[in-house]
């Protein structure tokens, strides 16, 4: 594995400077920064080969739509898809999600069925069920969750029942980093024949994904929290599932024949993929999947829970500072508040002193009001992250409370 | 004192200070010297909501002048609410509504009151303005 300073120098955002400071960049689970060869792929594109793909004859269309159908077979192999056509570029996850929520309901959704999330979601897991359940009649369930912030798996098997439709639950909590039980929830799902979407966005990074290991009916993520650019994303989905569910957008390309009176639609992958795509973006997202493997899932996840065990261990000890989710099972994130300091004031203090966190609800409201807080602040780690930074957000930290003593 | 007097002088006050933290000390203090709001206004009507802070402004209308009391649940917000107060409470509507507010730009704060910050802030300016229009109307 490379050492962490050349992991580091490919990045070369993390050598800029915030107020003269060095950047200290712990809000990756916002965004994550982008290796060089990523910024080179993108910038390839306009420079060498950009062309409008799929309906050009010409020679730099054809360069084009082959880059954009390799990034697909990339994709598919990083999650071990069984094929190409289960891989729908999409604008992100929630762009993913609101998809599938709208082409699920549209299909199999009628009054009084049920969809489960969990009290952990996202906004983007929540809102598009909330908006398909409004449409059809269909009522939203929800698993709790406890006060370490897991959800409560035996609360989650109660509410499967003959009328649940589907399951959406993220593999990763955003705000907490709480890593949920995604193949026990397929599993108990798929004994009673209900499918399951996962939300990848905060787990995808993070390690190994595997689709057909963990057997999930869809699996959703972005490509601006791997290393990629934004405005790309994912929605895999089962062949079976996609080719019976109809498109979410009408537009060019995903057609086969188009009269005034009947349109029928193009074959997968294509169906759900209206209008000009955004390939420079897939292609972008490819080289970051080639990076990410370069530097060896295992190898990112090992590291990444070595600095949260380190980072978690620094901020416990300091006075009056809390954590919130302390699962035993989380990845890269420490949700916290200082004593009644406002996470707003320490999140503007840290960030004079060049320490980029998210402070707030992290869209997550739900989440929020089960601890009776109006947010948090999160620092989110990743891979490029050094101890050292850990210290400085330490440091930044005792700063900020002796300011509010 | 004039509108723009007062801004001068919470300009001369922080030029003071090239240290940054030394400027977010002074901001600290102003929220804490910030007069207490009436707790029956800490209510929904008197609510601006940011996604990141929230601020509580109250106007008080005596036919010819407006008087404000403010509050925050964030401290540095609290105190750019303070100077905002100092700048604009006890003013005619006139004088409210024709003022244009550059100190928070020269004293290096102009984040806080970016479209980009979702604190409440730039609600609350937008919000004071309201009021004086309102007020203007009705002593019309």
């Amino acid at each position: 594995m490379k050492n962490i300073s050349e992991i580091r120098a490919d990045f070369p955002i993390l050598s800029r400077k915030v107020y003269d400071k060095p950047l200290v960049y712990f809000d990756n689970g916002a965004t994550t920064q982008k290796p060089q060869c990523v910024i080179d792929a993108l910038s390839s594109v306009y420079t060498s080969y950009n062309a409008n793909i799929h309906r050009g004859i010409h020679f730099l269309s054809d360069l084009s739509s082959e880059a954009y159908e390799n990034s697909r077979e990339k994709v598919r192999a990083f999650i071990n898809a069984g094929k190409k056509e289960e891989i729908i570029f999409t604008s992100g996850t929630t762009g993913s999600i609101n998809g599938i929520a709208f082409s699920f309901g549209e299909r199999f959704i009628k009054p009084g069925d049920e969809i489960i999330i969990s009290h952990l979601e996202h906004h983007a897991n929540i809102v598009p069920w909330q908006m398909m359940c409004e449409r059809k009649g269909a009522v939203l369930r929800v698993i709790p969750v406890n006060d370490a912030g897991e959800i409560i798996l035996e609360d989650y098997f109660k509410l499967l029942s003959s009328r649940t439709r589907i399951v959406s639950v993220t593999q990763v909590s955003n705000a907490f980093g709480t890593v949920l039980p995604v193949k026990e929830i397929v599993d108990a799902a798929h004994a009673m024949n209900i499918p399951v979407m996962i939300d990848g966005a905060q787990g995808i990074q993070h390690g190994i994904v595997d689709v057909k290991a963990l057997d999930c009916d869809f699996y959703v993520f972005s490509g601006h929290k791997l290393y990629g650019p934004n405005g790309i994303g994912i929605l895999y989905g089962k062949e079976k599932w996609l080719s019976e569910l109809p498109p979410f957008q009408g537009g060019g390309d995903m057609v086969d024949k188009v009269t005034f009176e009947k349109t029928t639609y193009n074959e997968l992958p294509f169906k759900f993929e209206a209008g000009t795509m955004n390939y420079t973006g897939a292609i972008g997202l490819s080289a970051a999947l080639d990076y990410i493997q370069d530097i060896g899932r295992e190898n990112i996840a090992s590291r990444e829970k070595e600095l949260l065990s380190y980072a978690t261990e620094r901020l416990s000890a300091i006075k009056g500072l809390r954590i919130y989710g302390t699962s035993k099972n989380k990845i890269s994130t420490l949700s916290f508040l200082l004593r009644d300091i406002h996470q707003y004031d320490t999140g503007m203090i840290l960030d004079k002193m060049g320490i980029a966190v998210r402070t707030g609800t992290h869209c997550a409201q739900p989440l929020m009001n089960r601890y009776g807080i109006e947010g948090t602040v999160r620092a989110s780690i990743c891979f490029y992250n050094t101890t050292e930074e850990i210290d400085i957000l330490a440091a930044g930290i005792e700063k900020v409370k002796s300011m509010f003593a | 004192m004039t509108i723009n007097e007062i801004q001068d002088k919470i300009i001369d006050e922080f030029s003071l200070f090239d240290d940054w933290m030394d400027k977010y000390n002074l901001l600290i203090d102003l929220g804490k010297d910030l007069p207490v709001i009436d707790p029956k206004f800490k209510v929904k009507d008197f609510l601006i909501e940011g996604c990141q802070s929230k601020v509580w402004l109250h106007p008080e209308f005596d036919g010819s002048i407006i008087s404000f009391t403010a509050d925050s649940d964030a401290i540095i917000t609290r105190g750019i609410v303070a100077l905002l107060i100092k700048v604009m409470s006890k003013r005619t509507p006139e004088e409210i509504i024709g003022a244009d507010l550059y100190f928070i730009d020269k004293i290096g704060l102009r984040q806080h009151l970016s479209p980009t910050r979702s604190n409440g802030l730039l609600s609350m300016v937008r919000q004071i303005k309201l009021y004086a229009m309102a007020y203007d109307a009705i002593k019309k």
